[in-house]
């Protein structure tokens, strides 16, 4: 892993964008393999292959298609049979504002012909995402627009309809609408990157007349590292948790030394300000579902009388985990890993120390920002995009009460002698029944994100998921769990496949967060149920091993099915007869 | 800086471009090296352009016949 993170070191990647293909494909990782279409509207080779880099880097094996040049709309709209013969899994529109020329209001034109050329514009971007919505059903990704590199009427470029600044933000309005109204439809905010960068150097214009390129070339790692974080995250790459430093991380000085009242924090001085700014940059990723926790080479006291600092917007509430204590922090990440029940990589950790950021890269595959200094935190954990989000579900939201309720159950449990007693006080309840709409996107989320209760490993995109709902030859199960502490969501998803008197099992996973609670055996006997009503004799289920998955590899033994097969990479088949099946849960009462 | 000390850069560059080891003189052009494509001339000029710090003008990478022409420029100005 090469860890290309912000800021970036945009001619070394672009000079040795070869170097790190080679490199990367020969690192032996297990990578997901994804069709990527780029319909461009200007020249977009380099573009491919950094975007290329940052998903190699992320577990992510692109093959492309690339349309010819300009040909975006035309690909779209007709399709040609490489494109049609592609089947992609993900559509990329590169248009940029130069796509939006022919379309401008010249300074003659009347109130009338101003709106019908922004209309013409909209609607030739609109029946494109329709066309490609109704042919492909994968996700599209487009770009909105960098404003134009000259205003020709001033700042009124911005205000009139006959500014092409004007006209640049009604696009970019318009493609957010479209963005948030459609499901599978996501935006590539070009306009904030192009700004971040600065216009006038993105709008380089030899490269246009030379190659047309829409930007310059050493902007392109820098856009393609933003469009890589939106398929990361679409494909389940983002992160979960930021571990973070205390001393000079979340407050100025050292509490063992300068005692909570010598903190710098509050509003006093610049340095004070910094940090008070930070914590609540923090904060907020708790209410969007982040998890927050702590390692910090401290006392336990001091850690918690830091957070009660009086100006502390950070509070010892707001995290899952406090790790606070003289152990070697990557010892203490990798147990916040396995106590949250998350794999490490999908760990963000932050501190200021270089020493100790480089120990825990060493030895861990969390992200390690170079955060620099307390002013620049927040921009460079920003710009990174180790959270993006492809939409917020309520899931999302609720996740740091959920990940609270479990630490409830945990403590709980150790005042029970026997586990069953245990399972029986949480008064369990699930719903299981086949797909709804309503959870369909967090079904699809769960098949994307799930890597160690799974045993397939299957990817479904929230199409493919509502496909199988609407098609009578699957079987589909989500189970949803509710115990005293409070409600888990959906944890449990199970599609399976008819074939006369035969259901092979497509998928099955559980979300960690319920590991050991007999939910599995809930699933199963419903399935079997399920079968028996439709008539079906025999379940075949299978085991495909990767990296992550063992804890399942005995999952279909357990479950009283019986080994047909096994071939060398240990990929294994089992099969069930449903007549003699005996139901196994015990303690969870089902709808 | 010695013509010689441009040329050694040079190869640097385009021996990290390439990702094989180039070796320049004056008169090498496009057609001397085997996968210097169109693309890969745009990383060559924007890769130069950073390792000298100097911007070549639209009508002079138009111009530029061979590695010495765009050496003479180099030299002038970096």
């Amino acid at each position: 892993m090469f860890d290309f993170a912000y800021p970036l070191n945009s001619n070394d990647i672009l000079k040795n964008k070869k170097k790190y293909k080679k490199a990367l494909l020969a690192d032996g990782s297990h990578r997901v393999k994804k069709n990527i279409a780029i319909l461009g509207g200007s020249t977009v080779d380099h573009i491919k292959d950094i975007l290329e880099l940052f998903l190699l880097d992320n577990g992510i094996e692109p093959c492309f298609y690339q349309s010819e040049y300009g040909m975006y709309w035309e690909d779209a709209m007709f399709g040609n049979p490489e494109l049609d013969g592609f089947s992609p899994d993900l559509v990329y529109i590169h248009t940029t504002a130069r796509n939006l020329e022919p379309y401008f209001p010249s300074i003659a034109d009347s109130a009338e012909k101003c709106a019908e050329k922004l209309n013409s514009a909209k609607e030739h971007f609109s029946v494109m995402w329709q066309a490609l919505g109704k042919k492909f059903s994968c996700p599209v990704i487009q770009n909105n627009f960098e404003l134009p590199h000259y205003r020709l009427l001033g700042n009124l470029d911005g205000a009139d309809i006959h500014g092409a600044t004007y006209f640049v933000r009604k696009m970019n309005d318009f493609v957010a609408e479209y963005a948030v109204s459609n499901q599978y439809f996501y935006l590539n905010d070009v306009n904030f990157v192009s700004s971040c960068y600065g216009i006038d150097k993105w709008s380089d214009l030899s490269s246009w007349y030379m190659f047309k390129y829409a930007m310059c070339l050493d902007a392109i790692p820098d856009f393609a590292f933003n469009l890589a974080n939106i398929i990361k995250s679409i494909y389940g790459k983002s992160k979960k948790a930021l571990v973070l430093d205390m001393d000079n991380t979340l407050w100025g000085g050292i509490v063992g030394d300068d005692g909570v009242e010598g903190l710098e924090l509050g509003n006093e001085t610049p340095v004070a300000q910094g940090y008070t700014e930070f914590q609540k940059y923090v904060k907020k990723h708790r209410d969007m579902g982040i998890m927050l926790t702590i390692s910090s080479k401290n006392d336990y006291e001091n850690a918690i009388a830091g957070l009660k600092h009086p100006d502390s917007v950070l509070s010892p509430d707001d995290f899952l985990n406090i790790k606070a204590n003289w152990e070697p922090k990557h010892l203490n990440i990798a147990s916040i890993a396995k106590e949250l029940n998350i794999m490490a990589d999908s760990l963000v950790f932050v501190d200021d120390n270089p020493a100790e950021r480089a120990i825990v890269k060493d030895s861990l595959p969390c992200a390690v920002p170079e955060i620099d200094s307390v002013e620049n935190y927040i921009r460079i954990l920003d710009r990174n995009g180790y959270f993006e989000a492809i939409s917020i579900s309520e899931d999302d939201i609720k996740r740091n009460e959920m990940y609270k309720a479990n630490a409830a159950r945990e403590k709980e449990l150790s005042a029970f002698e026997d586990y069953g007693d245990y399972l029986v006080s949480l008064d369990m309840h699930a719903e299981i029944d086949a797909f709804s709409p309503v959870y369909i996107q967090r079904i699809a989320q769960l098949t994307n994100k799930s890597n160690q209760f799974n045993l397939t490993t299957r990817r479904y995109s929230s199409q493919e998921i509502s496909a199988a709902m609407e098609n009578n030859a699957y079987i589909t199960l989500y189970g949803k769990l509710t115990d005293k502490f409070g409600d888990n969501g959906v944890v449990s998803v199970v599609l399976g496949e008819t074939e006369e008197d035969k259901l092979h099992i497509k998928l099955w996973l559980m979300s960690c967060r319920v590991l050991k609670r007999d939910m599995e055996y809930a699933m199963l006997d419903t399935l079997v149920e399920k079968c028996r009503i439709q008539g079906i004799k025999t379940i075949y289920g299978y085991y495909y091993p990767t990296a992550k998955n063992n804890m399942v590899r005995h999952l279909y033994k357990d479950f009283g099915f019986e080994l047909l097969s096994e071939d060398e990479t240990g990929n294994t088949v089992w099969s069930l007869q449903t007549e003699t099946y005996e139901k196994k849960n015990r303690y969870i009462k089902v709808n | 800086m010695t013509e010689k000390q441009i040329y050694e850069r040079l190869e640097s560059v385009f021996t990290d471009i390439f990702d094989e080891e180039i070796k320049l003189s004056a008169e090498t052009t496009a057609e001397d090296v085997e996968d210097w494509d169109s693309l890969t001339h745009i990383s060559l000029i924007s890769a130069v352009e950073a390792e000298f710090g100097v911007r070549f003008k639209m009508k002079e990478v138009s111009a530029m016949k061979n590695v010495g022409e765009m050496v003479a420029i180099i030299s002038e100005r970096a």
